[in-house]
């Protein structure tokens, strides 16, 4: 055994011990000549390179088409407008009538995506925490019940709204349901409230795992001996609740508000399955705006699509920074 | 050890002799969606195909109708896609179809057999031969005869108007207990028909699009207030935003509506999911004051511009545009076949032992001679589609409430207007 492990070693080593010596001679001539600065460049370039190529490209030529109209996919053969289409996407005769809109979908859409994040980012935040924090008891079956929350953040976004789909259209399991316990069945995905209830609860139950294991991470995280203190001194649960708990969870609590904000504004492909963005366009959120504009309409307008994922684009990264603002501080905070 | 490296060297060369001799068959690629079993029989045919032509390969991708709609039209804006589809589209994206005209072997049978019907899907003054209808279809209307017999409601006739078929239909859904009492696929096309029997205009003086008229919203008005009434199954155009397209055949096949309007190319689709579950007719298009129209339309093969072999793309035509293979598709598919020789001689065995076959066939042989001029005009109207995309997006808002008739005509307007703006 001892015999075969070694020569596995030796096949794994020797050729990497001749890669670092054929690339040993450039490395150090390099360094002789740009110090620290020049090494830490040629370390970077592989990550910067890839995601040169696959962010900021695209971002810059999403741009540019935001500066364009027409049909055509080649840049070079689109018409430059300028700021044309932003234009056309704010442009109202009354701001507090979307139907005056030059683009009111864009409008409904932003307004729709709005809604949905301050509701589902609420519920999701709350449901994480509150399952964090049972599943941080010590409780029969904990790993089982971990293991079954987190299960829907492992499924595609498609078969999570099929699944929905199935369960809450008019012929679905939840009216089959009702019927049999002698109820009403509803058409719950042709009503606008019931529509856009479902989608929160759907986003909700499919990505709480991911937050849920955060918060578990920031539970387990808080000393014991500062409940068993709390204990000693006969602290009622709730208090300990307030007073401990969640300001020491303060940190991971503000990474999940703004990791929820974000995936919220991006809501797309579960809400795309299980409502299409109806009844009417009352689940019609931004990025299906933007794919029905860019790619599935009739009426296409890459360039419209173009200029309102920019500004979306631009809420993304206010909220990103915000992000890292509160990672920073969480990282502060955990050197003290 | 000298004697094994000469064999083998020797056997090295007459491998790549072999090779060179041997020329691997070419790979063409078909893009291909089914409404029934048209998938089936195509690869039959290819696979017959492929036998008396071994040099050329053809790998029939099946994919849903939505990858036509939405990602076909992507691939060949950037100059990609199959060396074939088949495409329900076929007006607006002519720039991308191949001219077979300089390939077919035989370009006077392609325009003797298929050339009326060519300016649907080639660019205005164009002589191109661009492809051939796998199908000719007519939009048109179903009502299941069982759950009619069995409320005691009688059809409506030949003449029978829109208000007569909803009507009637709501009858037998307060009878019989259905979720509605009719449904019509969400789609433009489908209800540009029944608007033009209600007297619109889609197309201006010059060519361009007219603004929205009082035919056209005389039905949409209708339209709205049954799906309001709860007439109409909500499901199809309600539940969805933007132009998706969707279809109320699942709810007529399960019997969930006694009424659908939908078209000819459903036939088989029918007649193999509904079985003898219930008996089923086709009632042709009811009537509005200024007829009783549905619209002509279709599905067609087209070669695509950017492929690299276009002799053999030409080849593939040439054999599936062929009058026994026509006559064939089109008799295991039940679908209207779109080949003036065919056509004129007849005597097409439909395939099928389903009873209501035949008679729903002939029903839509009989509607395609009933359309009016506006109907027969919208299938080589380059901005038809301007039109049936306006109308899908904002009739729907209508229905949910979201918008008034009003605003939903000045909005279908300014639609029109931003797609013709953004083409030109």
């Amino acid at each position: 055994m001892a015999a075969i492990s070694k020569s596995l070693g030796t096949v794994v080593t020797v050729p990497l011990a001749w890669l670092a010596r054929i690339i040993d001679y450039p490395l150090r001539w390099w360094q002789i000549r740009t110090g620290q600065g020049g090494m830490a460049a040629v370390f970077l370039f592989p990550n910067l390179a890839i995601f040169g190529v696959f962010v900021i490209v695209p971002l810059v030529l999403n741009f540019l088409y935001s500066t364009t109209s027409g049909t055509d996919i080649f840049l070079p053969d689109r018409t430059f407008v300028g700021l044309d289409q932003y234009q056309r996407l704010l442009s109202c005769d009354d701001y507090t009538r979307r139907i005056t809109c030059r683009e009111d979908q864009f409008w409904t859409a932003a307004g729709n995506t709005l809604a949905f994040v301050i509701f589902q980012v609420a519920t999701m935040v709350a449901v994480s925490l509150i399952t964090a924090l049972i599943l941080n008891r010590n409780i029969a079956g904990r790993g089982f019940f971990r293991a079954v929350f987190f299960f829907p953040v492992l499924l595609s976004p498609v078969v999570v709204g099929l699944i929905w789909r199935w369960i809450l259209q008019r012929q679905g399991l939840l009216n089959l349901i009702m019927v049999n316990l002698g109820m009403e069945p509803e058409v719950w995905l042709n009503d606008r409230a019931y529509a856009f209830t479902a989608t929160i609860g759907v986003s909700v139950w499919a990505h709480m795992g991911f937050y849920t294991l955060i918060l578990l991470a920031g539970l387990q995280a808080i000393p014991k001996d500062l409940y068993e203190a709390a204990d000693m001194d006969g602290t009622p649960p709730a208090r300990v609740f307030w007073r401990i708990t969640l300001p020491l969870l303060g940190p991971n609590l503000a990474v999940v508000l703004v990791l929820a904000l974000i995936k919220g504004v991006q809501i797309f492909d579960e809400v795309y399955v299980l409502t299409g963005g109806g009844p009417g366009t009352s689940t019609l959120y931004l990025t299906q705006y933007i794919y029905e504009v860019g790619f599935a309409s009739i009426l296409r307008n890459p360039g419209l699509a173009a200029a309102a994922s920019i500004l979306m684009g631009l809420v993304l990264v206010v909220l990103t920074l915000i992000q890292l603002w509160l990672s920073g501080r969480k990282e502060k905070a955990g050197k003290r | 050890m000298k004697r094994t490296m000469t064999s083998f060297a020797a056997l090295a060369v007459a491998m790549l002799g072999t090779s060179a001799l041997a020329q691997d068959p070419v790979e063409l690629r078909m893009m291909w969606y089914s409404d029934g079993v048209e998938g089936e029989v195509m690869q039959d045919l290819l696979d017959r195909f492929e036998a008396e032509n071994p040099d050329i390969d053809v790998v029939l991708d099946n994919v849903a109708y939505q990858v036509i709609q939405e990602q076909l039209p992507i691939q060949l804006a950037s100059g990609q896609g199959p060396d074939i589809a088949r495409v329900t589209n076929l007006k607006e994206q002519a720039v991308h179809w191949l001219d077979l005209r300089p390939h077919v072997a035989d370009a006077a049978y392609w325009d003797e057999n298929f050339g009326n019907r060519f300016d649907w899907m080639r660019e205005d003054g164009s002589d191109a031969i661009p492809g051939f209808l796998t199908q000719l279809t007519m939009v048109g209307g179903f009502a299941n005869k069982t759950l009619f017999d069995q409320a005691g409601v009688e059809m409506p006739g030949a003449d029978g108007t829109w208000d007569d078929w909803v009507n009637a239909a709501e009858e037998v859904r307060q009878s019989q207990g259905t979720t509605a009492a009719f449904a019509i696929d969400r789609s433009g096309h489908r209800i540009s028909g029944p608007n033009a029997s209600f007297g619109a205009n889609y197309i201006g003086e010059d060519g361009m699009p007219a603004p929205i008229d009082d035919g056209t919203m005389a039905f949409v008005e209708k339209l709205v207030n049954w799906t309001t009434e709860g007439k109409q199954l909500p499901d199809v155009w309600v539940s969805a935003a933007g132009t998706t397209y969707r279809s109320g055949a699942d709810d007529f096949i399960n019997a969930q509506i006694p009424f659908l309007y939908s078209g000819s190319w459903q036939v088989a689709n029918l007649s193999t999911k509904i079985g003898d579950a219930f008996d089923w007719v086709a009632i042709g298009s009811p009537c509005g004051p200024a007829g009783c129209s549905g619209l002509a339309g279709g599905a067609a093969l087209v070669g695509i511009k950017y492929t690299e072999h276009p002799e053999e793309v030409a080849r593939v035509m040439d054999y599936l545009g062929s009058e026994p293979v026509v006559r064939e598709f089109s008799e295991r598919t039940l679908f209207l076949p779109a080949h003036a020789g065919i056509v004129e001689t007849g005597g097409l065995n439909f395939q099928s032992d389903d009873p209501n076959v035949p008679p729903a066939l002939d029903r839509f042989v009989q509607a395609s001679g009933e359309t009016l001029p506006l109907a027969d005009k919208l299938p080589a109207w380059k901005w038809a589609n301007a039109y049936y995309g306006a109308l899908v997006s904002r009739v729907s808002q209508a229905m949910a409430g979201e918008i008034t008739l009003d605003e939903a005509r000045m909005l279908m307007d300014e639609d029109i207007a931003d797609v013709v703006a953004n083409a030109q």
